[in-house]
């Protein structure tokens, strides 16, 4: 995704009041986007702390900052620069992270962003925002360019649709792929993996997937409601930490909304339960995140239906 | 500058008044600094300018620097830490136009103050931001960052480091061993002057020298000003006063 963010971000150039600011990466990805604005393509070096609040000194003068760095180094280590500088202001600075959940795999714990949206929306008035497929960053991006009225997370994967899935136009929540099974919910990229896994299962046994793209949920769709209440069973999977995650998110709202499932499984990251390292594919395996344990769990769930033990 | 003169030592006054009145502590450290604020908002920062205020701690000493300019009244000063006020122990998110940034914790202010300066640049307007800090607070390393990165953008930023020389539990010496802070600023580029924080002509007359760009003023200042028992003592950065050292205080200090 990062050359559809950088393609993006190339488009809002003409915007004088667009600044975008790198905590030094972006080698061979976003050089065209340092052409583009010159003096506005901010390198602010290996000092995140400074680059977010640097960022809300700019946003408190008008200026629309983008701030990029990798997903770990920019929630994490100025975790107080957004608390205080940024979101304390309600100032519209737009952080984005590369390579959320396990995706700078084997480069290691330090790499990974497993807990990046739980610790971002305990903060006021912040949304998160997490593409699924190459076509959502461009609308994403034209949308937190038109309404700067709030601080906002953007992180960033890699497209995982299989080739035989269109990818649906972007909203807050996508029905990706329709079934008689339990309720799905998938948040991000890995939504796209499990869209291609799920189709090989029987309609009756498929679950109804539907993919979540914007943090926090605030609404829950009609038609998932609808899914939810019949199948009376919830599946959430994300590439996240199940404390703070959005599976945490819905379940809340389910129950405020007395339409709790009567059997709620949640697939979350679960950090390095080997203490060996790999490829993003590993770690989602270790997690029982990746589509064939995915699979394999539709199949268990669907021989004891909720609430037959 | 006979006026400045009274501001200054009407501020102090109004300063102990509203500390007392409150019961609140932090006294020390807002004694070392009055002065200068009361001289930037009075003859520094103009319109086209911006202050932030970094060691937050300080926040009644800009409060009561921004009654001196008028923007704040004594019945705003009477809320200062008591309930639902905006005046909060350190500078709110909205209590004054003047206040940009809610700040207290150590190690913000300056990035805060490269970003409005930068935006500066980058929208070609005129001014200068000043941005006090203590000199504690030069332990955080995220001031580096700050100092790095507005010396390599040449930002027109003025820093002012009150360097009372005590910070909460010991000097800078034995906690930290600062010195010489003056060199490690100038190590990163940026031009230092040191100045003496209570003399109010050579602190105007180092920030004319320094009009400009970047610079850092080591602002030599006394915790407790002049007032006798608070001078250079740590414990005055917490302790509230009692009525008769209130009276002792508002004594010397007229």
């Amino acid at each position: 995704m990062r050359n559809e963010f950088c393609r993006a971000m190339v488009d809002l150039a003409a915007d004088e009041s667009f600044v975008f600011l790198t905590g030094d990466l972006g080698f061979q990805a976003l050089e065209p986007l340092q052409q583009a604005l010159g003096d506005r393509f901010i390198n602010a070096g290996v000092a995140e702390q400074n680059m977010v609040a640097v960022a809300a000194g700019l946003a408190a003068s008008g200026m629309s900052p983008w701030v990029y760095s990798i997903a770990p180094f920019l929630y994490a280590r100025p975790f107080e620069q957004i608390r205080n500088d940024v979101c304390l202001h309600s100032l519209p600075v737009r952080l984005v992270g590369n390579g959320g959940g396990y995706a700078y795999g084997v480069m290691g714990a330090t790499h990974h962003a497993l807990e990046d949206y739980g610790a971002l929306l305990c903060l006021p008035a912040l949304r998160a925002f997490v593409p699924a497929f190459n076509s959502d960053v461009s609308t994403i991006i034209a949308h937190l360019s038109a309404d700067r009225s709030y601080p906002a997370y953007l992180r960033l994967g890699r497209d995982e649709a299989p080739p035989s899935l269109l990818a649906p136009d972007y909203a807050a929540w996508r029905r990706l792929v329709p079934g008689a099974g339990p309720a799905m919910v998938a948040v991000g990229p890995l939504a796209g993996s499990l869209a291609g896994a799920l189709a090989e299962l029987t309609p009756d046994q498929r679950p109804d997937l539907w993919l979540l793209s914007e943090l926090p949920p605030t609404y829950i769709p009609a038609d998932l409601l609808e899914s939810i209440l019949r199948s009376r069973d919830l599946i959430v999977v994300e590439e996240h930490a199940a404390h703070g995650g959005a599976g945490e998110m819905l379940a809340a709202q389910l129950l405020r909304l007395g339409a709790a499932p009567a059997r709620f499984t949640h697939r979350s990251a679960l950090g390095y339960p080997s203490g060996r390292y790999g490829s993003q594919r590993f770690h989602r395996q270790e997690c029982g995140l990746d589509a064939d344990s995915i699979l394999a769990l539709v199949k268990r769930l669907a021989a004891s239906p909720p609430g037959s033990a | 500058m006979p006026d400045l003169t009274k501001s200054i030592s009407s501020a102090r006054r109004r300063l102990l008044q509203m500390h007392f009145e409150s019961g609140v502590g932090h006294i020390g450290g807002n004694l070392s600094c009055i002065d200068m604020l009361v001289a930037l908002l009075h003859r520094v920062v103009g319109a086209d300018d911006e202050f932030v205020l970094s060691k937050g701690h300080s926040a009644g000493a800009l409060y009561v620097a921004l009654w001196s300019i008028g923007s704040l009244t004594d019945a705003d000063l009477a809320t200062f830490h008591g309930e639902a006020t905006l005046l909060s122990g350190h500078p709110p998110v909205h209590g004054s136009p003047h206040i940009r940034f809610a700040t207290g914790s150590l190690g913000h202010g300056l990035s805060l103050a490269c970003g409005l300066a930068l935006a500066r640049q980058l929208q070609q307007r005129a001014g200068r931001v000043f941005c006090m800090l203590s000199d504690g607070e030069c332990e955080e390393g995220s001031v580096w960052e700050a100092a790095l990165f507005l010396a390599h953008r040449n930002l027109p930023v003025v820093t002012i480091v009150d360097a009372n020389g005590l910070q909460g539990f010991g000097t800078t010496t034995e906690v930290a061993g600062l010195e010489p802070l003056a060199a490690k600023f100038e190590s990163f580029g940026l031009r230092t002057l040191g100045v003496d924080g209570h003399d109010t002509d050579a602190f105007l007359d180092a920030m004319a020298s320094v009009s400009g760009g970047p610079a850092v003023i080591i602002a030599r200042t006394h915790k407790g000003g002049s007032v006798s028992f608070m001078r250079d003592r740590m414990e005055w950065h917490y302790l509230p006063m009692t009525e008769a050292l209130y009276r002792q205080a508002l004594a010397e200090l007229a």
